[in-house]
């Protein structure tokens, strides 16, 4: 088989794909409008293409590319459920997504209407006081929430509370964020059930100590159990605890974050609320506080007053701006849609079916993959190909094994708290008969890697491209055309 | 119950007896009964697709959209012609329904669309590497401003006061907690005060920032600044529109280091301010230290052309506390959206574009100005957008404007209190002649008194 042709080999002089603009007034010659030294010498060589040469470039591109859509994609952490197609209808409606951020206050009262709502109805489901939608994404959040616990401590005169504990088996975004927001990082492990280690956590308490950032369930898909005595160390050390809500889709309905002592939330809405994440975003990671921290969010923020809606400018406790304009409006009207489809009930039923699932898949592999930690698990689990490792066949190999039976692979090598870890999250919007594939597939790899395991380490044998070489993408650097 | 579940009751007695469960609340039994939640949640809904419809689009219609009324509003986000088939591409859901390409061999689609991606903004900029985007244009600079200060192990930058005002403000609250300490550099005739740029300019300083066309849409004399510069080990970020680097020249031209931008006029709709996207380029030397994704091109086992993510030991999920961002998830949709409408608009069609934008705005400077009304407040050349002062408030003008089906400019004044009375207006290819005479009629008082 041929390469695909990237765009620029379609290029042929003097092709098109726009007509010209009309354009009506005077025309003048653009080195009166602009001094000749500010014009640009040699031309941006973008491609000349048919808009024909487009369409089937791309659409052969997308044939290329596996999404919900195209199957399962049961990749841990990431909450890979069904992007309802309504969702996107409604946030394409030209009410919402031809209207210019800085339009006149009365004109956008629908924009501003919407964004009240959604702040009030993040804030019930997670029980917290006050939201702003600002921040981008989870990572973006979990910035702007480290950095109003700093504003916080500042405040308070605490500017020697420097530290910010991480346990070992948080996302790498979590010790990435604090570090941005200026924070030393210090590790916690993890202990024998997959909870946060109470005794380690002891010893790094301290008055040099911000605060402590915790997925809850955590990146193992487990519950941390502990978490009010968690809440009640960190806080008795005059730490504010910090929630990374990537895996709030187990307990919507169930419990919420703000009840478990939870001072600051983040949200990641391409996830729990089924916006689409776009072959790597965008995503939206409004973030949550406790009523008295309200005052430290960005802005501005979004208002109502009798039938008004406005936007307020952010007072002086405010950590000030995290980005332009008010965040991904466009992403958080398809997350408002979702929560409005679902409703109370619908979202508890969504957290206790991905429980669900995750556990029946998990229980269906348990005899053939090492389960590190025999608890029951949240919407996601992790196991360990230790096992098949011992017969030279790696996580990574079954990871491209899977691939030739029309599966996403779990995500790999995450958590690295688990040696060979794979972690599987099926979510809610997959069937019983998806999960019994899926579960089938799995069980044949390992018995693949047990009896013929070129079969998996030659793998993947299916797909359009073979094992891809990133070492030397890495080495010897192409990074464009 | 739940239109997006499949699982029917049968099967979920099934599946809980098969995993050893006699009822749902079991699962949950790991956690504290003090915690759990006693009563159901206080929100709307469930509501049908219908009733949605019906509720979401009498929402919508409470907003003016661009399809209703004429925009002269820009400010850092600009009503641009998306042509259809952007919209068409992006739309397939092999594409936004993915996630980060962590899998080469099934993403080859998105992975191939971000390293032309990349190629076509390192076109644009004539940078050497592209990421595979940032945020937006705030947070691509404010990062860029971060990579500048740990690149040098120096904690001061330099701000041209002509950058977007929002832009400034997260640089402030980046470095208010990353910890380094902004020096604005005041303007003169709309653009950066070299005199005083040149004052500020020591050893000490880890990067200049100038933005341009900058926010009065005027066009900075990248030029200068270089020769500034010197030979001190000073990073030059610039902030470049990106249709505007159809036309003028780019910032590698100039020696920039560091070339970020708002990616929303290439093909993204408004919505009301996101998502849209920030395009990061760098020269070849600081890749390295360049933050978010990058694809980069490799072969298969059998020696076939492919893609993958790459240089990825400067990512958090792999260096951890020590990565050159914490960027994660990213806005590669948004950026696909790019990529579709850089190689539909092509070499000439953008070019078109960005001449359009120059001609329909100087006409529209030159209208306003000739009903003496206005004055011209810079003398600098602009390409899209442009600042006049009136002799009425701009905010009754702009109630005018709005009762004749037209969204004028932005209020200076409200980011730059010394500018009382100066409109920023912007002229986008889709204005027409007829759009611009009404403008400046209403403007006189001809129309809608
Ligand atoms: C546990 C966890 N935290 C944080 C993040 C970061 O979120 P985002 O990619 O939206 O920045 C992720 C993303 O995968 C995650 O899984």
């Amino acid at each position: 088989m041929k390469d695909t042709k990237t765009v620029f080999e379609y290029s042929v002089k003097g092709r098109r794909a726009v007509d010209a603009p009309a354009r009506d007034v005077p025309a003048r010659p653009l080195d009166e409008l602009i001094p000749g030294g500010y014009l640009r010498k040699s031309p941006a060589q973008l491609p000349e293409i048919s808009e024909v040469d487009a369409v089937r470039h791309y659409t052969g591109l997308s044939r290329r590319n596996h999404g919900v859509d195209s199957g399962f994609y049961p990749l841990g952490s990431c909450t890979m459920k069904y992007n309802p197609k309504i969702n996107e209808d409604i946030a394409a409606l030209s009410g919402f997504a031809n209207v210019h951020p800085y339009q006149p206050e009365e004109t956008v009262q629908g924009c501003l209407k919407l964004t009240c709502r959604m702040q009030e109805i993040l804030a019930e489901i997670t029980g917290m006081g006050a939201f702003t939608l600002q921040p981008a994404a989870g990572a973006h959040g979990e910035m702007t929430g480290l950095m109003i616990m700093k504003a916080f401590h500042e405040n308070n005169g605490n500017s020697g509370r420097t530290k910010v504990i991480v346990p070992d088996s948080a996302h790498g975004t979590n010790p990435a964020s604090a570090a941005v927001a200026g924070y030393d990082i210090v590790e916690v492990r993890s202990d024998e059930r997959g909870n946060v280690d109470l005794e380690s956590l002891k010893n790094v308490l301290g008055d040099d100590v911000a605060g402590l950032m915790l997925t809850n369930p955590n990146t193992l898909g487990l519950f941390d159990e502990n978490i009010l005595k968690i809440s009640e160390m960190v806080h008795g050390a005059g730490g504010l605890l910090y929630y990374d809500g990537a895996n709030l889709n187990a307990v919507m309905g169930i419990c919420r974050p703000g009840d478990m002592g939870f001072d600051i939330v983040h949200l990641n809405l391409h996830k729990t609320f089924s916006t689409p994440h776009g072959g790597g975003g965008p995503g939206a990671g409004p973030v949550g506080v406790k009523k008295e921290l309200g005052q430290f969010l960005p802005g501005p923020m979004a208002k109502q007053n009798g039938d008004r809606y406005y936007l307020e400018a952010p007072g002086p406790l405010s950590i000030g701006r995290v980005k332009s304009f008010y965040g991904n409006f466009g992403v958080i009207v398809k997350a408002f849609v979702y929560i409005l489809t679902m409703g109370a009930d619908g979202l508890k039923h969504a957290s206790e079916t991905a429980v669900l699932n995750a556990n029946y898949l998990m229980h269906k592999l348990s005899g053939d993959f090492v389960i590190p930690y025999k608890r029951i698990c949240m919407h996601e689990f992790v196991l360990s190909g230790e096992k098949q490792k011992e017969n030279g066949v790696s996580t990574l190999d079954m990871a491209k094994r899977i691939l030739d039976f029309g599966f996403h692979p779990p995500t790999i090598y995450f958590p690295t708290i688990v040696k060979e870890s794979m972690m599987i999250e099926p979510t809610e919007t997959e069937s019983k008969e998806t999960l019994d594939d899926f579960a089938g597939t799995m069980l044949q790899i390992a018995k693949e890697a047990a009896e013929e395991p070129e079969k998996v380490t030659g793998a993947p044998h299916n797909t359009v491209v073979a094992r891809l070489d990133v070492t030397l993408a890495a080495r010897k650097p192409k990074l464009k055309w | 119950m739940s239109r997006y579940i499949p699982q029917t009751d049968e099967q979920k007695i099934e599946m809980l007896r098969e995993t050893g469960f006699s009822d749902i609340s079991e699962l949950f039994s790991e956690i504290p009964e003090d915690i759990k939640l006693k009563r159901k949640l206080g929100i709307p809904g469930p509501f049908s697709e219908c009733e949605l419809m019906g509720h979401l689009r009498q929402l919508a219609g409470n907003n003016i959209s661009t399809d209703d009324h004429a925009f002269f509003l820009g400010a850092g986000a600009y009503d641009h012609y998306i042509p259809s088939v952007v919209k068409h591409m992006v739309s397939r859901s092999e594409f936004y329904t993915s996630y980060t390409p962590y899998q080469p061999e099934i993403s080859q689609g998105m992975l191939q669309a971000i390293f032309e991606y990349q190629s076509m903004i390192c076109e644009l900029t004539a940078m050497d590497v592209s990421n595979a985007s940032m945020y937006d244009g705030a947070t691509a600079l404010a990062e860029a401003a971060r990579m500048a200060c740990g690149a040098a192990r120096k904690n001061t930058v330099l701000v041209s006061r002509t950058i977007h005002p929002e832009y400034r403000q997260t640089l402030r609250t980046y470095g208010r907690f990353c910890g380094f300490k902004i020096i604005e550099i005041d303007y003169a005739q709309g653009i950066t005060d070299l005199d005083k740029l040149q004052d500020n300019i020591t050893d000490d300083i880890a990067a200049v920032l100038i933005q341009s066309p900058n926010f009065f849409g005027a066009i900075e004399p990248l030029d200068e600044i270089k020769p500034i510069i010197g030979e001190r080990k000073i990073m030059f970020i610039v902030c470049a529109d990106p249709i505007s680097l159809a036309i003028l020249e780019p910032p590698g031209s100039f020696g920039a280091d560091i070339a970020v931008g708002e990616g929303q006029p290439l093909g993204n709709p408004l919505s009301f301010g996101g998502p849209y996207l920030g395009y990061f380029a760098v020269k070849e030397e600081h890749l390295r230290k360049m933050p978010g994704r990058i694809v980069g091109q490799t072969v298969d086992s059998n020696g076939k052309r492919g893609f993958v993510l790459t240089i990825q030991a400067r990512e958090q999920h792999i260096r951890r506390e020590r990565a050159t961002s914490n960027i994660c998830s990213n806005q590669a949709l948004n950026a696909l959206a790019a990529a579709v409408y850089m190689s539909v608009m092509g070499k000439e069609g953008l070019k078109e574009t960005a001449v359009s934008c120059a001609q329909n705005a100087q006409y529209a400077c030159d209208k306003l100005v000739e009903t003496g009304s206005f004055e011209r407040v810079f003398s600098a050349p602009f390409f899209r957008e442009f600042v006049v002062k009136s002799k009425k408030p701009v905010s009754e003008l702009n109630k005018k404007l709005l009762e004749n089906k037209i969204i004028g400019g932005l209020e200076l004044e409200k980011y730059y209190p010394e500018l009382e009375n100066c409109w920023l207006l912007a002229v986008t290819e889709k204005r027409t002649k007829r759009e611009i005479d009404l403008l400046s009629s209403v403007c006189e008082g001809r129309c809608g008194e």
